[in-house]
């Protein structure tokens, strides 16, 4: 049975036709996915279903039956629910309160706790779920947040949940903590219509998916039907390799060297790590987010002071030199978290390309003046170049895609040739082309004999790109694989578990 | 990113301030019409009403510029009034004391010695905020009370003038910054603090310090991760808006009263802070902000003299247009309702 169907749905916003004559079905009991590339529609179209927005035209059918959803309110009553991206929980109110929130069983003008308590402790049989009623939200990772919404969700009777970006914010772990909940959801008949675009995920989850790009339907199909390589291409409109091939790099000799370096909390106290790095090659640092990368990038890019220790790059000891010095000695870096150390949101896209070279000639002329015709052509040339798609180079950084952000930071950093470039999850929260494009870019820089330290929490990612893989656990390096090792031996290190139940030798 | 002045919002806000003034007056019992009329007759209807205006913007153009040039770098100097005191009380004792200058030369130097004061007495909260992590609102506001009661026993004692008023001796005549719209007590600090407007605008837009500053304030970590020195930068914001603040003091000193008056400023310093918001954080802004304040400053007086209202409706005014400056959405709200309308 169709528990949902949508015709001919278009919305507009000015000029721009974010949907365009949208068809979708999904059948009860399914989980559906929504499938395209930031910008292409997908918000935008379960924001219609939801009551957010109200369709130019085009019509909703429940069960067979149209409906007019002209608010939240409705979606809710007709019984669709939905899980935003950005969790709208109270932060100081515990799990049961936000539950219950704005749909409190009363008795008077009192909550009737004894029923609130038995209507979840019901839900939680039905579902499966098991959760710290009492716990404050603020206290609980962002996973179990997740869960809170979606049993606020379900609180409210919903049957049709709509699960916008839901793993965007999740660690791998939580990631597979979601796909069973949903799976179990889905076990109890609940329908599923979850947005993404990750394509491992919606293989792993969905039982048939969509595709929208620039807000036209690609076309839907079950998801046996299916293989990465066509999902992506009706995602981007062209061919998508997912192989890159590493061409033979000759290695040359090694740039950076750290020397049994420690830290100090705050943070993951780092304990003896040393390794080596060499120019043209890719050096993949893999591991569980939260096991000291964070710290070990910052005390490379002299954000952070060792303990003790030292950090030596083309032979010199730089260990207590500023950022500024490791920028002028070519050590470029592309931060985990763009908008925290990357960017600054509310500059142009101009002011962020030159910032931390605007002190340099010819940014620079004579004392203090800025040479702006210097920067503008630079910036212009370098939106040429990497195919930053901006009206303009004065808009704020703030108005583009994270693609395009990334871009910016990626175009900035690489701009002065430097020898080394740090990139800590360069492909974060990007869609399928913008990660294509700077994972290319990553090889084109070790083709040209740079040195790339790659952290990543993402294994593939590590896999496909890394000449060699060290792997991070609580600290300290606990191992080196090949690329090539299988999942299984990656998974053990990842796990802190030693390097000889891991069944490879030891490389020091 | 560049601030525009997205001057119609702005225009409109104080529309809108004037309107919800004239109905405070209506509903008090007071003709809004003739007061408003009083009100612009007392600010720029006559050469001597347009000095007056004037006069009042000067000072509190410089503390506006104090104010922004600190903001933009994440600092919110709220002591801005002790700074203008000090800078007062350097320029006064250097025009009284510094002898055997001819005109410009002392008269500029005083003015100079008078930024350097509001600088160094700036400096003390910086390095307590960089160092100590002490925060600035705190220790600025605290400051101002020293400058204000420092510099009120010193002349109220070791330096009283004689006779019955708090006051210093006049500086000298060749301190003196010349009246340029006479008779009214416009004077030169007119034209430098209008000089100041366009080189912290071209400081902040063009230079590599205004560049950094403003990298600092809107995200320092980025900033220190791209090897801006944040520290740096925010000392030397702060002390540049000590030195901005100090010049007004010493303007106001050795243009209009030629000497240090005790209780001279009626709160130049913290006006400041208001009409930099207004100015909506634009050096350029400022200038048509301060004037907007010195207007009703100025018309407000003859205003009360002509037609009974009370000085209190400019202040209701004046607090209409912070009001409705600061709270743009609704602003933008109301206009976007307008359009729309028109649009029907």
């Amino acid at each position: 049975m169709i528990a949902l169907a949508v015709r001919g749905l278009t919305k507009r916003f000015g000029d721009i036709v974010a949907n365009d004559h949208i068809d979708l079905d999904v059948a009860q009991g399914e989980i559906h996915g929504l499938l395209g590339e930031n910008g292409a529609g997908k918000s935008v179209l379960s924001s219609c279903i939801y009551g957010l927005y109200r369709p130019d035209s085009g019509r909703i059918f429940l069960w067979g039956k149209e409906v007019h959803i002209t608010s939240p309110f409705d979606a809710i009553r007709l019984g669709i629910g939905m899980v935003h991206q950005h969790l709208m929980l109270v932060p100081h109110l515990s799990v049961w309160e936000n539950i219950v929130l704005g749909r409190e069983p009363r008795r008077g003008i009192q909550v009737d706790r004894k029923k609130v308590l038995r209507d979840i402790e019901k839900l939680f049989e039905e579902t499966g779920f098991q959760l710290d009623l009492s716990e404050e939200i603020a206290n609980l990772p962002v996973g179990v947040r997740q869960q809170v919404e979606i049993l606020k969700v379900l609180f409210r009777g919903a049957d049709i949940l709509i699960l916008d970006e839901p793993t965007a914010v999740l660690t791998p772990q939580e990631v597979d903590q979601l796909l069973a909940t949903l799976r179990r959801l889905k076990a109890q008949g609940k329908t599923i219509i979850f947005i993404s675009h990750k394509l491992k995920e919606v293989f792993a989850l969905c039982d048939r998916v969509t595709v929208l790009r620039r807000g036209k339907k690609v076309g839907t199909l079950p998801i046996g039907e299916a293989t990465p390589e066509i999902l992506a291409e009706m995602m981007v409109g062209r061919r998508v390799f997912f192989e890159f091939p590493k061409e033979r790099v000759e290695k040359g000799g090694v740039l950076l060297t750290l020397r049994e370096v420690s830290t100090n909390p705050p943070g993951v106290p780092l304990k003896g790590i040393s390794f080596d790095v060499r120019s043209g090659e890719i050096l993949g640092i893999a591991g569980v987010e939260g096991n000291g990368q964070s710290e070990l990038v910052e005390v490379l890019v002299g954000l952070r002071r060792p303990k003790g220790g030292a950090v030596l790059f083309q032979g010199k000891d730089i260990t207590h030199s500023s950022p500024k010095e490791r920028i002028r000695l070519g050590i470029a870096h592309v931060p985990e978290d763009r908008h925290r150390l990357g960017v600054i949101l509310d500059f142009s896209i101009w002011e962020n390309l030159v910032l931390g070279f605007e002190t340099e000639p010819p940014f620079r002329k004579g004392w203090i003046t800025l040479n702006l015709q210097a920067i503008r052509s630079f910036a212009r040339q370098k939106i040429r170049e990497f195919e930053i798609t901006v009206p303009h180079e004065n808009v704020p950084l703030r108005t583009l895609s994270g693609g395009n952000q990334q871009k910016v930071v990626v175009a900035r950093e690489l701009a002065f040739e430097p020898s080394l470039l740090v990139a800590c999850q360069p492909t974060r929260g990007l869609d399928v082309a913008a990660t294509e494009y700077l994972r290319n870019l990553l090889l084109a820089a070790r083709r040209k004999g740079k040195a790339v330290l790659l952290i990543s929490a993402d294994l593939d990612e590590i896999r496909a790109l890394s000449d060699r893989v060290l792997v991070m656990y609580e600290g300290k390096i606990v191992g080196e694989l090949a690329p090539e090792s299988d999942e299984y031996q990656f998974g053990l290190l990842m796990g802190g578990k030693g390097f000889d139940e891991a069944g490879v030798a030891s490389s020091s | 990113m560049k601030r525009g002045l997205r001057l119609p919002l702005e225009v409109f806000a104080v529309g809108l301030a004037f309107l919800f003034g004239m109905l405070v007056l209506l509903v008090a019992g007071y003709p809004p019409l003739q007061a408003l009329f009083a009100l612009f007759r007392g600010a720029f209807g006559t050469r001597n009403a347009l000095g007056q205006t004037l006069t009042q913007a000067t000072p509190i153009l410089f503390t506006s510029l104090a104010f922004l040039l600190g903001f933009r770098s994440g600092i919110f100097n709220i002591g801005v009034e002790g700074q203008f005191l000090v800078g007062a009380f350097v320029a006064a004792l250097s025009g009284i004391f510094i002898r055997g200058l001819s005109f410009p030369v002392h008269a500029l130097l005083a003015l100079f010695l008078g930024g350097l004061g509001g600088a160094i007495y700036a400096l003390f909260p910086a390095l307590l905020k960089v160092y100590l992590g002490a925060h600035e609102v705190i220790t600025t506001m605290m400051l101002s009370y020293v400058a204000l009661y420092l510099t009120s026993y010193f002349v109220n004692y070791p330096l009283k003038a004689p006779g019955w008023v708090a006051q210093t001796e006049l500086v000298a005549s060749s301190a003196r910054l010349p009246r340029i719209l006479p008779p009214t007590q416009l004077s030169l600090a007119f034209p430098i603090a209008i000089g100041f407007a366009f080189l912290v605008f071209w400081f902040l837009e063009r230079t590599v310090p205004g560049f950094s500053i403003k990298a600092v304030g809107m995200n320092p970590e980025a900033s220190e991760s791209r090897g801006i020195p944040v520290r740096k930068y925010q000392v030397l914001a702060f002390v540049l808006s000590g030195f901005i603040a100090g010049i007004g003091g010493g303007g106001e000193i050795l243009g209009v009263h030629g000497r240090f008056v005790d209780g001279f400023s009626p709160g130049y310093g913290w006006d400041g802070i208001a009409v930099s918001l207004v100015g909506r954080l634009h050096p350029l802004g400022c200038i048509f902000a301060s004037v907007l304040f010195g207007m009703l400053r100025a018309g407000g007086m003859v205003m009360t003299r002509v037609t009974k209202v009370p000085l209190d409706l400019s202040l209701i005014i004046q607090a209409l247009v912070i009001l409705f400056v600061a709270a743009p959405f609704f602003i933008r709200y109301l206009g976007g309702l307008l359009r729309r309308r028109r649009m029907l």
